[in-house]
């Protein structure tokens, strides 16, 4: 009876020994339970990305099993009354079904579409995120033009996707495409042609969109998202400058049990919000837009918004054209500037970054430690530039709308967004430059003078003065000696000094209390620290 | 690799952890120790065990789990008993599908949350530092692993064997191609084929009609007399061939408009003045058709200002002047849209005198 109980209780080890046996997994399982990483709620953005991504692959999977990519004409007979008996493709057909007469299809729909949304909201600011702080830097430029090639084929996924239920927005999305293709110089025809498999729309198109938009792309996105995560995963992940924190470790928490778990903590609150937003909130109804007919289109028929931009350039662009009076005559639409080289330069800049600003500041060190935006004015500032062409590109997407909503001419949102989108970028290089140099200055300041601390003194010949804080030590005189900037937060307020409580202690307090941030990181092992004893 | 060797840098001393009297902590410490890992801080978050904040803890995330199970349940119940299938006007169905998102959302929220309260409020907090290990190879491997590649290709031989170089190069590139041009080859179409390339032809050209002028005619397919559409009014118009009325000839669908008086006499002295002279004789009376396919993108250009006799496109804001030959006057667009020239047969039905006269639809390289 005994020696069963035992047998039972060593099996696990057994199998242990047995698995490292065969594939002598102990030791790099152990540096993989050991891992540290560093903490960050900026370090998340990029989580959001890949949580979204399994969502749609998820959702995804679900919506392949009832949807049909065929364009043959059929009937309407389903259950929604408005569109009983309209002449429809059986792709429309099908996406009709999934809302209508599946249980739970319009669920799906909405969730994978919203988690489409999330996906390309997240990668965006998370793009943001590694740009301001410089982790783009070496090491890591690869994983950056990664990600870049992540945005873009998000794009095309989110555009296939968009254009598969064939309803009345996804039919001239289509048709713009087209146009796109056709304003290629020399061979425009011929790849458009090639792509519908003859005159737009043709009859194979959504077919074709099907295959890419199901495993084409998605394969590549897993792909690159795999090859990005384990260049991360291989050159650990960058940390902010703070106590203790050098160029060549990492301080933070060990993978497991406390990282792992809040990531799947994480998981199901961004799956939670998906859900919620997926019930709640309508999206794409496909049966108000109709089949998709050349001859129809309602007026406000919108893109996603991460395609927004580019319906935005196209509108602002002046009709110029250019004629090429050779033999039949040949001509440059002035849809090529926005479309082709507007979309390429989108690209391909971003990605050649890393290596330009390297170039610029003759920078060739590895930098594990992230920057302050603050630290690099022009990178901030051209940043800004970025954010700002896109953004009013993005508005100028929906001027008709917002026109109609408050009442203003359309010609003159035109024009509004015509010289905006001149003016604006370089006044925020140059605000977001300015402000960024006022905020090193004021850092310089309290590390010279200290902290102010509200308290006025007046001084025996009537004058009054701000009593500060030093920071560190100070001379014979009482005056604080300068400190030296250390790359990192800067305590402005008395309560960072542990003068008073923190304000808000809430759910998700720091996981470095304020009260702990010295002003330069203190070399290690200068304080004693006590041994720890026992695992609790 | 021995292990007790490992280089490390934390400054901790090795322990032997056969040891009997190590705890379990000092053992993870020794692993850390090899992964040249320091644990700086390691601190319950809470005073000695079983502590009230503690308790409160467990029970708040205890909490959260059993709200993630009952919104769980109640999502599948109502999954399974709330009416679903849509029915006309506003019915309990409207509802399940935000209950479905509420009552899962719900869930998932709970259990995201609790397991981050888990993480974050029971976990004890603790501060590790790794050593990244980032460096380069040394130079010497560096120099090796260079010269074992150029082994391989002193191996190879090619650069001694010039005759196989250019078998390389000469025979074997074919291949390539050979292998890209089915994939490749099968989806080239010429758009400049045939005798009435699609380029440049719409469902009005008479070759879709046996050679007779294409009737005009509505959506439910019935064609069309001058006396159906009022002054001022305007229909869209397609080909009255097979399937004129599908995408199947998107080029095609035509804007028809009853100008008034006035405003006709003002369109066919434009075309008259025109110097291209393309638009002379083709309205018919007072009325004028023009393609609807925006020469842009090729949205229909639909929205029709009666005040300004403008035609707005609503994709991106092109106007075009339906009196002066629907030259573009806003937006993006550069080109006319090109005007049908009208007829009526003799029945009395409006037909195409001919296929436009300009090609329709966006601009593209090498359209004449
Ligand atoms: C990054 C990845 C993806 C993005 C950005 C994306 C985006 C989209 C979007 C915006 C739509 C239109 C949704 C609507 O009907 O309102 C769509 C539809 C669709 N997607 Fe995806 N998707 C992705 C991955 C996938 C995957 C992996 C699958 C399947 C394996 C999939 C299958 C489908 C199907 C079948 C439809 C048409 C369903 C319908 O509208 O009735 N998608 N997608
Ligand atoms: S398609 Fe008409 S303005 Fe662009």
């Amino acid at each position: 009876m005994k020696s069963r109980k035992n047998d039972l209780a060593d099996a696990p080890v057994k199998f242990a020994k047995g698995v490292d046996d065969r594939f002598q997994a102990a030791t790099p399982l152990r540096a993989l339970l050991n891992k540290v990483f560093p903490d960050h709620w900026s370090f998340l953005l990029g989580e959001i990305a890949l949580f979204s991504f399994i969502v749609l692959l998820l959702s995804g999977v679900f919506l392949t099993l009832f949807f049909d990519p065929s364009m043959k004409e059929v009937a309407y007979d389903g259950e929604y009354l408005g569109l009983r008996g309209t002449m429809m493709s059986a792709a429309y057909e099908s996406s009709l079904h999934l809302s209508f007469e599946v249980r739970g299809g319009l669920f799906m729909r909405q969730m994978h579409h919203w988690a489409a949304l999330l996906f390309m909201a997240s990668i965006i600011v998370h793009m943001a995120r590694v740009f301001f702080t410089g982790a783009f830097r070496k090491p890591r430029e690869i994983n950056w033009v990664i990600g870049v090639l992540l945005f873009l084929l998000g794009f095309f996924a989110g555009f296939t996707g968009y254009s598969l239920p064939d309803d009345g927005l996804s039919g001239t999305g289509l048709r713009i495409a087209s146009a796109i293709m056709l304003a290629l110089p020399v061979v425009g025809t011929w790849i458009s042609a090639a792509v519908f498999g003859g005159e737009f729309p043709g009859e194979l198109i959504i077919g074709r969109f099907y295959i890419a938009h199901v495993l084409l792309i998605p394969g590549i996105l897993l792909a690159l998202i795999s090859v990005h995560l384990g260049i991360v995963f291989k050159q650990k992940h960058t940390q902010w400058p703070g106590p203790m924190r050098t160029n060549t470790n990492v301080v933070g928490e060990r993978m497991f049990p406390r990282y792992a778990m809040k990531q799947g903590g994480f998981f199901m609150a961004v799956f939670g919000v998906i859900a919620l937003m997926a019930g709640m909130f309508q999206i794409n109804p496909i049966w108000l837009f109709g089949p998709y007919r050349a001859s129809e289109v309602s007026s406000a028929s919108q893109p996603d918004f991460y395609v927004m931009f580019m319906d935005g350039l196209v509108r602002l662009m002046p009709n110029w054209q250019i004629y090429i009076p050779i033999g039949n005559g040949y001509s440059l639409p002035p849809m090529f500037w926005p479309a082709v080289v507007g979309l390429g330069a989108l690209f391909t800049l971003p990605m050649a970054y890393p290596w330009l600003e390297a170039r610029k500041l003759k920078d060739n060190r590895t930098h594990n430690l992230l920057e302050r935006p603050r630290d690099n004015p022009e990178r901030v500032g051209i940043g800004m530039m970025a954010l700002t062409f896109f953004i009013v590109a993005t508005i100028s997407g929906s001027n008709d709308v917002i026109a109609d909503k408050f009442h203003i001419s359309l010609n003159a949102m035109t024009w509004a967004g015509r010289i905006g989108l001149l003016i604006l970028p370089p006044l925020a290089y140059y605000i977001s430059v300015r402000i960024c140099l006022g905020l090193q200055q004021h850092d310089r300041q309290v590390l010279a003078h200290g902290v102010e601390t509200g308290i006025i003194k007046r001084l025996p010949n009537g004058a009054f003065v701000e009593v500060h804080q030093p920071l560190g030590p100070v001379d014979d005189h009482g005056h604080p000696i300068p400190l030296e900037y250390a790359g990192w937060v800067v305590p402005k307020k008395m309560n960072r000094l542990g003068a008073l409580a923190p304000a808000v202690k809430g759910f998700f307090f720091p996981v470095e209390k304020p009260a702990d941030v010295p002003v330069s990181p203190a070399p290690i092992g200068s304080e004693k620290r006590e041994e720890i004893k026992s695992g609790r | 690799m021995t292990t007790t060797h490992h280089a490390d840098q934390t400054g901790a001393e090795p322990v032997d952890v056969l040891d009997p009297h190590l705890t379990r902590f000092d053992i993870v410490k020794e692993g850390l120790r090899r992964d040249d890992i320091e644990i700086v801080t390691y601190e319950s978050q809470f005073h000695g065990q079983n502590s009230k904040a503690e308790k409160r803890v467990v029970r708040n995330i205890s909490l959260l789990f059993v709200i993630a199970g009952i919104a769980g349940l109640a999502f599948l119940v109502f999954y399974i008993v709330w009416p679903w299938e849509w029915e006309l006007g506003h019915t309990l169905s409207d509802y399940y599908t935000p209950i479905l998102g509420i009552t899962l959302g719900i869930s998932l929220l709970s259990l995201g949350f609790g397991i981050l309260a888990w993480a974050k409020k029971l976990l004890p907090h603790e501060l590790s530092i790794q050593q990244r290990h980032g460096e380069p190879s040394s130079d010497e491997d560096r120099l090796i692993t260079g010269q074992t590649m150029m082994f391989v290709a002193d191996e190879l031989g090619v650069q001694r064997r010039p005759l196989l170089k250019g078998a390389i190069g000469l025979g074997l590139a074919p291949l390539g191609l050979a292998a890209a041009a089915p994939l490749v080859g099968g989806l080239i179409e010429n758009p400049h084929k045939g005798e009435h390339p699609m380029m440049y032809t719409t469902g009005f050209h008479p070759s879709n009609n046996g050679g007779k002028p294409v009737r005009l005619i509505r959506d439910d397919g019935t064609p069309i007399r001058p006396d159906d559409v009022s002054a001022g009014g305007q229909m869209t118009v397609y080909p009255g061939i097979p399937h004129g009325t599908t995408n199947q000839h998107a080029d095609s669908p035509t804007l028809l408009i009853h100008l008034r008086a006035d405003d006709a006499a003002e369109t066919r002295k434009n075309a008259e003045e025109d110097k291209n002279g393309r638009n002379v004789g083709s309205m018919w009376g007072n009325y004028v058709a023009y393609s609807k396919i925006c020469t842009h993108a090729g949205c229909p250009a639909s929205l029709y200002e009666q005040q300004t006799n403008r035609l707005l496109c609503p994709c991106h804001q092109s106007q075009f002047l339906i009196t002066d030959n629907a030259q573009p006057v806003f937006g993006p667009a550069t080109r006319r849209l090109p005007m049908l020239p009208l007829t009526v047969d003799e029945e009395g039905f409006f037909v195409a005198a001919s296929d436009f006269k300009d090609t329709v639809g966006p601009d593209f390289w090498e359209r004449p």
